[in-house]
């Protein structure tokens, strides 16, 4: 049991919607699933989260030696969905992350990750892509902890957001601690609009504008789910992610 | 084909296009000249409806249609295509999907079948190497890396694969080495020298002018046309200035 209910006076908890936190129920946050990769073993899970009703997932990952862990997930609530990630490297291991949050309405979407760099030679890789209409948020808080024997661990963060209507909002958050000095740790954070000359280049071609759009957002998350091997997982987590698109008009 | 009646036109509030009166026929190439700040791209981009530019006079029908009165991707569908003087990228997109979602959407908006993707294809091989343009560009993203004379070719390919009715090319010829030119020119004549279409070459240099030989020349300075000649008037503006030729 935590000490005290997360609000958003805590850190990892600022940009969260304070009035579904209120009306969670207290045993909500005790709900971690804890995974444990064994050494030199290989998983990737994709998920599609959110619903009407706001959504809690907290994940434990402990990666074993050698092993490497790759996370894919779409988050499209209708209400508050945070997914949150503490992950632990032991020597060598690897993390892939792929998250894309999409929506209107007023909804909050989050991912929140803490990864610990404790070991040598481990790696990750996080790629987020925020695409929000409405007033809407999106939001990727990213903690990256190099402990005192993380040497040599290459650590890449990388967030771009993509807002369709004015009152939709982002929030990046990268937050690095570093005690080992032969690191790297690379992180990049963008908001933009839609590219207006790329949609009237479509648009000359023949392209209407609604099929530009998709074109253009499908691309914009690509990024997100480049690491993802499974072809069908892959068009599978576009296909729901555009669909949202359709709701929209 | 296209008939433009004293088109006024202007961006962010300064009157570009002032009275611009000009008709191209079937079967027909016009090449537009004149000095930096005329209007010719101006008149471009109006043609092709894209946002920014304001029409507040004169009138432009396409085939007998209201052109200014279509989005610009229905002007496309009816049969319009215009060539950017700086092809835009787009990162993410591959040439072969963004071709084949675009003639497929005008396909569509014509009552056509759309194409299957291994029609598509050859299609566009087939475009690609009238430009001699590797295959291997189309399959990378939308001109992302590409130099300026692949840029240029790769809009030729579009126009090829696009089969338009009138072609407004806005400086085709701009940032082409002397084998591109040759290249991209005749591309334009393999594509759009038949008696049911037209162009509308806007240009500042002579050069693309020998490759692709204009029935018409027309001299823009100030938003409209002061000055219509044939194929001869492009060499005396070479040779002479447009302020000689004009005066003249």
């Amino acid at each position: 049991m935590s000490d005290h209910l997360p609000t958003i006076r805590d850190e990892e908890w600022r940009y969260a919607d304070a009035d579904v936190l209120e009306r969670l129920a207290p045993a909500t946050f005790d709900q971690w699933k804890d995974i444990e990769l064994a050494p030199g073993e290989t998983r990737c899970h994709c998920m599609v989260v959110g619903s009407d009703k706001p959504e809690l997932h907290r994940i434990r990952l402990l990666v074993g030696a050698g092993a490497r862990a790759e996370l894919f997930v779409l988050n499209s609530g209708d209400d508050y969905t945070r997914v949150e990630c503490v992950v632990a490297l032991a020597e060598g291991a690897h993390f892939e992350f792929g998250g894309v949050t999409i929506g209107g309405g007023t909804a909050t979407r989050e991912f929140v990750t803490r990864l610990d760099h404790g070991a040598p030679d481990a790696t990750s890789n996080q790629v987020v892509r925020a695409v929000h209409w409405g007033q809407a948020t999106g939001n990727f808080l990213g903690r990256i902890d190099v402990g005192r024997n993380g040497q040599r661990t290459d650590a890449a963060q990388d967030f771009k957001g993509l807002l369709l209507e004015k009152g939709a909002s982002t929030n990046a958050k990268p937050e690095l601690e570093i005690y080992a000095d032969d690191v790297k740790c690379a992180h990049g954070a963008a908001i933009g609009q839609l590219d207006e000359q790329a949609r009237y280049y479509m648009a000359s071609r023949g392209i209407p504008p609604e099929t530009a759009k998709q074109l253009l957002i499908r691309a914009f998350i690509a990024d997100a789910f480049a690491a993802l091997e499974d072809d069908a997982e892959r068009e599978r987590l576009f296909e729901t992610a555009l669909a949202t698109l359709g709701e929209r008009v | 084909m296209l008939k433009i009646d004293n088109l006024h036109a202007e961006i962010g509030g300064t009157q570009i296009l002032n009275g611009l009166t000009l008709e191209v026929g079937a079967g027909e190439v016009h090449a537009i000249m004149g000095p930096n700040g005329a209007g010719k791209s101006t008149l471009a981009y109006v043609l092709g409806g894209r946002p920014g530019y304001v029409v507040t006079g004169g009138s432009v029908t396409f085939d007998g249609k209201d052109l200014l009165d279509m989005e610009p991707h229905e002007r496309a569908a009816a049969g319009l295509f215009l060539g950017f003087q700086y092809p835009v990228e787009i990162p993410g997109v591959s040439n072969v999907q963004f071709l084949r979602e675009a003639l497929n959407a005008q396909r569509k908006a014509r009552g056509q079948e759309p194409l299957s993707g291994g029609e598509f294809l050859k299609l566009a091989r087939e475009k690609a190497g009238l430009l001699k343009l590797d295959m291997d560009m189309l399959k990378r993203n939308v001109n992302v890396g590409f130099s300026g004379g692949e840029k240029k070719r790769a809009e030729m390919v579009h126009m090829g694969i696009l089969d338009p009715k009138l072609a407004v090319l806005d400086e085709t010829d701009s940032g082409l080495d002397i084998d591109a030119l040759r290249i991209v020119g005749e591309g334009i004549n393999a594509i759009m020298r038949q008696p049911h279409k037209g162009v509308l070459l806007i240009t500042h240099y002579q050069r693309l002018l020998d490759y692709v030989r204009p029935d018409f020349v027309h001299v823009l300075s100030k938003g409209r046309i002061i000055k219509t000649g044939d194929a001869t008037l492009a060499h005396r503006l070479e040779e002479e200035g447009y302020d000689e030729v004009v005066a003249a």
